[in-house]
């Protein structure tokens, strides 16, 4: 069966997600803990909203309801040794 | 929601949802709140390492009993909840920390631990990335079945068969008052509604010192905000969660490959503030690059906050209080609360359901900070 990809930096399915939801994790946060859907590189954004829409889509949860995560820093990864720097005058 | 029940539990974390499971198999009717989803205080937020080196003997004994219920969780829950043995390496860097370090171990083996004390140079045969040098010890001890378990799987599993025992779960639901009548809890009031019980039990992480409140109880309960970081997933490096007590570093690498680590943040104060810290990253990667330079080139990916629900003695506040009958209490645990659930879940258990108390609940009750001084337990970190 042809998987359709929905979390690309965790390699999560669409069809994981829906087996996901039928087994109570019907939470955003849930499911991110779960499946690790949002913690790749990108932090889910290219992932969460079309987990939340699955997620509305099965349990009639309205989306604006749905708590999305929050975004951690730092927004791009950095380096140890950069973060380790004394002197380091970098933004994260 | 139902309206009456046995027992009512406050939070849904891996204690209160432990507690769920054991008291619904023991047939009791239990319904527990959750004002959010399930595992989203400290549990969620948790290193869950799992070890059984500590200072004071009922903090030892109820981490290693518990390591034997982990042992077999997997198959008395139904579910992978991702527990590993890769072992716990404290790093010891001086005379004193080696003088307490021996009289930790001497305690530990009278319990029947597997622990040993090692040589610098036995260091690296434990986890090839360490520098000895760097990390500046003379020592350390060294437990092979010391570990780790995914926490969130924990809670979820623990709450999955509470339900099939028929236990009632409700997230997104918040306990907003206690009633209590002549010396005893009557009615929990909720956000959803009202409910009758005997027995209600306090799991509600930090929140519980406000949930004791509602109920004209005192809890010495302070939250210290923890940071924690993970980096990006790496091929297995090694097995062991590495930590120091004197430089407060602790981590590890997860199953999926990434190291997950914390480290107490230079200028820490008391306090609810949740923002991540540029001194945290940078406190931690100093000292994580000098335990292990290779790091050095590893991406950090994600940064977050959770918090240490702190008492005087930095143990638990387990079992019954003095004026309110049936307010059980199941908090306080200082930073080392996942480790211990099999075990606090079991006793309370023991207590709710059959009346049964022990040694360790009478030395872990609320009366304890009653005028006497009480052992401190040492070894933590973070
Ligand atoms: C950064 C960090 C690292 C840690 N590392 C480790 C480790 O390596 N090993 C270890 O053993 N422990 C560790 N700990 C400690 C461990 O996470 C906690 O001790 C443990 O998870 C506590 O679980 P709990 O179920 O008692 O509380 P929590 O998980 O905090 O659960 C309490 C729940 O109660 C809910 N609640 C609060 N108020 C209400 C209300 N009014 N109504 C309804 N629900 C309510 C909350 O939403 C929450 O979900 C760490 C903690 C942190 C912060
Ligand atoms: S696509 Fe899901 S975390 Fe990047």
């Amino acid at each position: 069966m042809k998987r359709s990809i929905v979390c690309r930096c965790e390699d999560i399915s669409e069809e994981d997600v829906i087996q996901a939801i039928e087994e109570g994790y019907t939470d955003i946060e849930e499911l991110r803990k779960k499946l690790r859907i949002g913690m790749g590189p990108c932090q889910g954004r290219v992932c969460i909203q079309l987990v939340a829409r699955i997620l509305e889509r099965k349990t009639g949860k309205k989306i604006s309801k749905i708590p999305l995560p929050t975004v951690r820093p730092p927004l791009v990864p950095v380096s140890l040794g950069t973060l380790a720097c004394e002197n380091d005058e970098k933004e994260i | 929601m139902k309206r009456k029940s046995d027992v009512v539990i406050i939070g849904g974390g891996v204690n209160g949802c432990s507690i769920a499971y054991n008291l619904a198999k023991k047939g009791l009717d239990v319904v527990l709140f959750e004002k959010n989803y399930l595992a989203a205080g400290a549990t969620g937020a948790c290193g869950a390492g799992i070890r059984q080196q500590w200072s004071t003997r009922e903090n030892a004994l109820l981490a290693i009993q518990s390591v034997k219920i982990f042992e077999r969780l997997n198959r008395i829950l139904g579910q992978d909840i991702e527990f590993r043995q890769g072992g716990y390496l404290i790093a010891v860097h001086d005379s004193q920390g080696m003088e307490q370090a021996k009289k930790n171990v001497t305690m530990q083996r009278s319990l029947g631990l597997k622990v040993n004390i090692l040589q610098p140079e036995e260091i690296p045969k434990v986890a090839a990335i360490l520098d000895v040098n760097g990390m500046r010890v003379i020592g350390a001890t060294f437990c092979p079945t010391d570990g780790h378990a995914n926490p969130f799987k924990t809670t979820f599993a623990y709450a999955h068969a509470a339900r099939n025992y028929g236990a009632e779960i409700n997230t997104h639901t918040s306990v907003v008052g206690l009633k209590v009548a002549g010396k005893a809890i009557r009615t929990v009031v909720t956000d959803k509604g009202t409910i009758h019980t005997d027995v209600v039990v306090n799991a509600a992480g930090i929140d519980s010192k406000e949930i004791a409140k509602m109920a004209k109880v005192n809890l010495p309960l302070k939250p210290f905000r923890k940071e924690i970081m993970a980096t990006e997933r790496l091929a297995p490096l090694f097995e062991a969660m590495v930590i120091s007590f004197k430089d407060g570093i602790y981590f590890s690498q997860q199953k999926e490959g990434q190291i997950v680590g914390g480290i107490p943040i230079p200028e820490e104060t008391e306090g609810y503030k949740t923002m991540p810290t540029f001194a945290f990253l940078q406190h931690m990667s100093q000292t994580l690059t000098r335990y292990a330079p290779v790091l050095k080139h590893v991406n950090l990916l994600r940064h977050w906050t959770g918090f240490y629900d702190v008492t005087p003695d930095a143990r638990p506040i387990l079992g019954v209080v003095k004026d309110v009958k049936g307010f059980i209490q199941c908090n306080g645990f200082s930073g080392h609360g996942f480790m211990i659930s099999p075990m606090v879940s079991k006793l309370l258990t023991d207590l709710i359901a059959e009346g049964k108390t022990s040694e360790v609940l009478e030395s872990l009750s609320l009366d304890r900070f009653k005028g006497k001084v009480t052992e401190k337990e040492l070894s933590v970190v973070g």
